[in-house]
């Protein structure tokens, strides 16, 4: 029984690591994008631009945008002279942000009355101009406690909590390490199936006593296993490289990858299901991989989305997973916390799983 | 100039001035000299990796030679490859037909590729429908094509054009016999016509037509000339032993282990024997053939030169004989039949690839599955050892039903595929230690019994190497070490020896007739008119039903007429195959 289900993981082992090219094709990926995707990806704020609309040009509004214009995140400010300037920096995408400060700032300020100003940011590039607008928040309330001569009784310090400083490696590594194994799990399940089809190998399995379970479990858990190890050579990196900070636990993060790497397999093997080349298997695996990443929050907060997108978004791995991820490197997910988003993992896994061996027996057969 | 000269080089189409090519530092051709002439068929002949294709293609400019010369119509084929791309026709192994589209579309496409238009268009294609048979179906899609049809419209795609040089790789590969008889007409006309015509083929029995032969071996030309002159020099060599009583492949066992023989096959009920030299003929009373065996002189064939050119054929003893313990059939199987279909039948749809197909196969036995392409003897084959599900009827091996308790009927199965699925990015004792262990083999019994086998098969040599870079016949080898690693009762060959150079598939055949020996059951699948030679009893199947069934010399029997008293199997084969037609047409 398990010597079997051994022999099969360890073929899958051999082919993967016997040649250079296949090692090399499973840990190129992974130091690729570890080198390059930190920095190419950049969610962060610095280097934006700010517009401003001052409509006041009393002091108290000159200091305030000053005050805007010295902060990391907005080195150049644009000055605006008119609503329909704000509308069109926005549109051509030349200001991440535009603030519009009301005629009558000063005076009310200066009466110790509230104020409302009106910020426009950019929601095409919602995920950067919400950590801007956060930055731009953050001074305004400042600068609006530090005028208002009576002290308000109780101030409302917004503190982004988890990523005080909202430093964007913290939020993209631990993405990372969601991302990568996807990559490497699909490829050893999907494709490896698919090229035993076009080998005939996999006819020579059919007529061994091995049972369809079997040859399922063989591609499944070499694929887990090579999730997990990427997985864990990401997550080391972004804590010893990249100086993420780590606050859960390693188990329940080897947990949550295995459980993201059952319901990878899943989706792996109904694509080779589905597909008789390793052609068609390599599209499959792609036409699922770019929907899964664009819809998991990484690129867009999944809040943001429309119904039906959120609704496919909940039936994405990955979505579950990056919350998963994040939360145990930046917020201390214990179990509990982690347990709303792994019952959808494995609830993921156990219906491909069931559907890929459907599928698998009606095509064996 | 001398005129004669002229005349005789003019008679050269291609001429091949010690041509030797490498492939990342492996020799694949080897000093090789030929002229090709016009108007004959020259048969390119050897086995898979014997370097057929690479030569085809360094004629058609595909490639460039690493050494030596390579005058196609006076021309260097790199260098004035547009000139003769209008004289040459080549047609590759898998010629690109456009399975989407259908066979007039096909037509139209390469004549805009080759710039034939206008008139001269509508001529060509009219000339070229009419000569491939193929008018009637123009509207048809290339690949609902038959294998035939579609060589037949290859064919007429590399005509375009008219090309004076006419390159064929394999052009017979998957083409049933009837219209492999048909497409070497086509072609023997156009040679008659005066063009220059390379045919290449691993069958030897086909070669035997070709005007000329380019025989090769591991990249080295062995013989360039006609055949006739070939087997005319093997005459008194090749003998026929009837009348035999007894075992005849232990009759052929021992025959090989005579200094006078040099290769050997069995024939039907008779052996076939090659004769180190003419005259010197073995010990009959050693054969212990019976009281009534003879030996009798036959036409020599060219698989008979090749095998002597090679050195002769392996020894009759398998090794394997020792190595294998003897079959004992557990309590309640009868061993009148251990493979056992009954009213077997598999629909797809509408269709029924297999009719309420009927046998039962002794222990010991080899039973062949003869068939053209798409007949149903690969579906038969299938639902045999498990790989398809019977739609209704029986199948059974070894008294066990394959849809009730598949997994264990499994375990009495050995299987080798046609192509040798083995994995080719593991090493051959990774191969050997994966196939030992999913059929449940552990510790030190997976180690004896890989052991075993690389003795038996004398893999020790290339145990680190990759399996996918083996020679042929050692891939066979060991995807034959592979399938008996559990000493199955069972054994399931599907073509096992397609495209194996001769001496390999003796070899393999007599590792088959040792199991055999030994209670081993033997169920094969075969394109080979002489790997039906080899079988106990055939059973023909065409069109989903097995039209004909028993002994390869009762089949002949069956097809015995006075202008063709002795038949061969390919005679048979096709006769049959055509009284069935008439049949169903009648009826």
């Amino acid at each position: 029984m398990w010597q079997r289900l051994f022999t099969l993981i360890r073929k899958e082992m051999q082919a993967l690591l016997r040649s250079p090219q296949s090692r090399r094709l499973l840990i190129a990926p992974v130091l690729l994008q570890l080198l390059l995707f930190p920095f190419a990806a950049t969610l962060e704020v610095k280097n934006s631009t700010l517009a401003v609309f001052n409509q006041d040009g009393g002091a108290a509004s000159i200091e305030l945008v000053q005050r805007l214009a010295a902060t990391q995140a907005f080195p150049q400010v644009l000055m605006l002279h008119s609503q329909q300037e704000m509308q069109q920096v926005i549109d051509r995408q030349q200001a991440l942000l535009a603030i519009s400060l009301p005629q009558d700032l000063s005076r009310k300020l200066a009466a110790g009355q509230s104020v409302a100003a009106q910020a426009i940011i950019d929601g095409r590039r919602s995920n950067s101009a919400q950590i801007a607008y956060g930055y731009a928040l953050q001074v305004i309330q400042q600068f609006a406690a530090e005028r208002s001569h009576q002290l308000p009784p109780a101030r409302l310090v917004v503190q982004n909590l988890y990523n005080p400083n909202l430093e964007y490696r913290w939020f993209v590594l631990p993405s990372l390490v969601a991302i990568i194994t996807t990559i490497g799990c699909l490829m050893v399940t999907a494709l490896s199936l698919a090229r035993e089809r076009e080998e005939g190998t996999f006819e020579q399995l059919l007529v061994s006593p091995l049972t369809p379970g079997y040859i399922m479990a063989g591609k499944a858990l070499p694929g887990m296993l090579v999730a997990l190890v990427q997985g864990c050579i990401i997550a080391a990196a972004a804590v010893w490289v990249y100086h993420v900070p780590f606050s859960g636990t390693v188990g329940l993060l080897i947990v949550s990858m295995l459980c993201y790497g059952l319901s990878l397999v899943g989706f792996g093997l109904l694509i080779s299901a589905l597909s008789s080349n390793q052609q068609q298997a390599f599209l499959g695996s792609f036409a699922f991989m770019s929907p899964a990443v664009i819809l998991s929050g990484y690129m867009a907060p999944v809040e943001n989305m429309p119904l039906p997108l959120r609704l496919v978004s909940a039936v994405d791995p990955l979505s579950h997973f990056i919350i998963i991820v994040k939360g145990i490197f930046l917020k201390g997910y214990g179990f509990a916390e982690a347990w709303p988003q792994l019952w959808p993992l494995l609830a993921i896994a156990a219906s491909t799983l069931a559907l890929a061996y459907l599928m698998f027996l009606r095509r064996s057969h | 100039m001398n005129p004669a000269m002229t005349a005789s080089t003019d008679a050269i189409a291609i001429r091949l001035q010690a041509v030797s090519h490498t492939f990342a530092g492996r020799p694949a051709l080897c000093e090789l000299s030929a002229d090709i002439r016009r108007g004959v068929i020259t048969g390119l002949v050897g086995p898979d990796g014997a370097g057929k294709t690479t030569l085809m293609r360094l004629m058609a400019g595909l490639l460039k030679a690493s050494a030596g010369s390579i005058c196609v119509e006076g021309l260097d084929p790199v260098s004035a490859g547009d000139t003769l791309r209008l004289q040459l026709g080549y047609m590759p192994q898998k010629f690109g037909l456009y399975e989407d589209l259908t066979v007039l579309e096909n037509l139209r496409l390469y004549a805009d590729l080759r710039g034939v238009t206008g008139q001269a268009r509508a001529d060509s294609f009219e000339r070229l429908l009419a000569f491939t048979d193929l008018a009637r179906f123009t509207d048809r899609l290339a690949g609902k094509l038959s294998g035939g049809m579609k060589q037949k419209l290859g064919l007429a795609c590399t005509l375009l054009g008219s090309p004076r040089i006419l390159l064929l790789d394999e052009p017979c590969v998957g083409v049933d016999p009837i219209s492999r008889r048909e497409l070497w007409r086509m072609v023997s006309s156009l040679a008659d016509g005066g063009m220059a015509v390379l045919w290449s083929t691993s069958y030897l029995d086909e070669a035997e037509l070709c005007g000329e032969v380019l025989l090769m071996h591991e990249g080295r030309l062995q013989y360039s000339g006609s055949p006739q002159a070939l087997m005319d020099s093997m005459q008194g060599r090749s003998m026929l032993l009837q009348d035999i009583v007894g075992n005849r492949r232990q009759v052929l066992q021992r025959a090989l282990r005579s200094p006078a023989v040099i290769d050997g096959a069995l024939q039907g009920h008779a052996v076939r024997l090659v004769l180190r030299e003419a005259g010197v003929l073995p010990d009959l009373a050693s054969l212990q053939a019976g009281p009534d065996a003879s030996l009798q002189r036959v036409k020599p064939r060219l698989e008979d030169a090749f095998i002597d050119l090679l050195g002769g054929g392996p020894g009759g003893d398998s090794p394997l004989t020792e190595h294998m313990p003897p079959v004992r059939l557990p309590a309640g199987v009868d061993a009148e039949a251990v493979i056992v279909a009954e009213q077997l039948t598999r629909r797809f749809g509408d269709f029924v690839a297999t009719d309420h197909v009927d046998f039962r196969i002794r222990r010991g036995e080899i039973f062949g599955l003869l068939g053209p392409n798409g007949a149903g003897k690969s579906t038969t084959f299938k639902m045999m050892c498990g790989l398809l599900p019977v739609s209704s009827g029986e199948a059974r091996v070894m008294g066990l039903d394959l849809k009730k308790s598949a997994s264990q009927a499994r375990q009495q199965i050995g299987y080798m595929a046609q192509k040798f699925a083995l994995y080719g990015n593991l090493s051959v004792a990774q191969n050997l230690g994966f196939f030992a262990g999913i059929y449940g083999l552990s510790g030190a019994s997976q180690r004896a019994a890989v052991a075993d086998m690389v003795r038996v098969f004398g893999l020790q040599p290339f145990l680190a190497m990759n399996a996918g870079e083996l020679p042929l016949g050692f891939k066979q080898r060991l995807a034959l070490s592979c399938a008996l690693m559990h000493q199955p009762p069972l054994l399931f060959l599907d073509e096992p020896t397609s495209g194996v150079d001769p001496v390999s598939r003796r070899e393999f055949w007599s590792h088959i007739n040792g199991l055999v020996d030994k209670g081993v059951t033997v169920m094969v699948t075969t394109h080979f008119m002489d790997e039906a030679e080899y079988c106990d009893r055939i059973g023909l199947v065409y069109r989903g039903r097995m039209i004909a069934a028993g002994t390869p010399d009762a089949l002949k029997t069956m097809v015995a007429s006075a202008e063709l008293p002795d038949p061969s199997m390919e005679d048979a084969f096709i006769a049959l195959v055509e009284r069935d037609d008439r049949q169903r047409e009648a009826t």
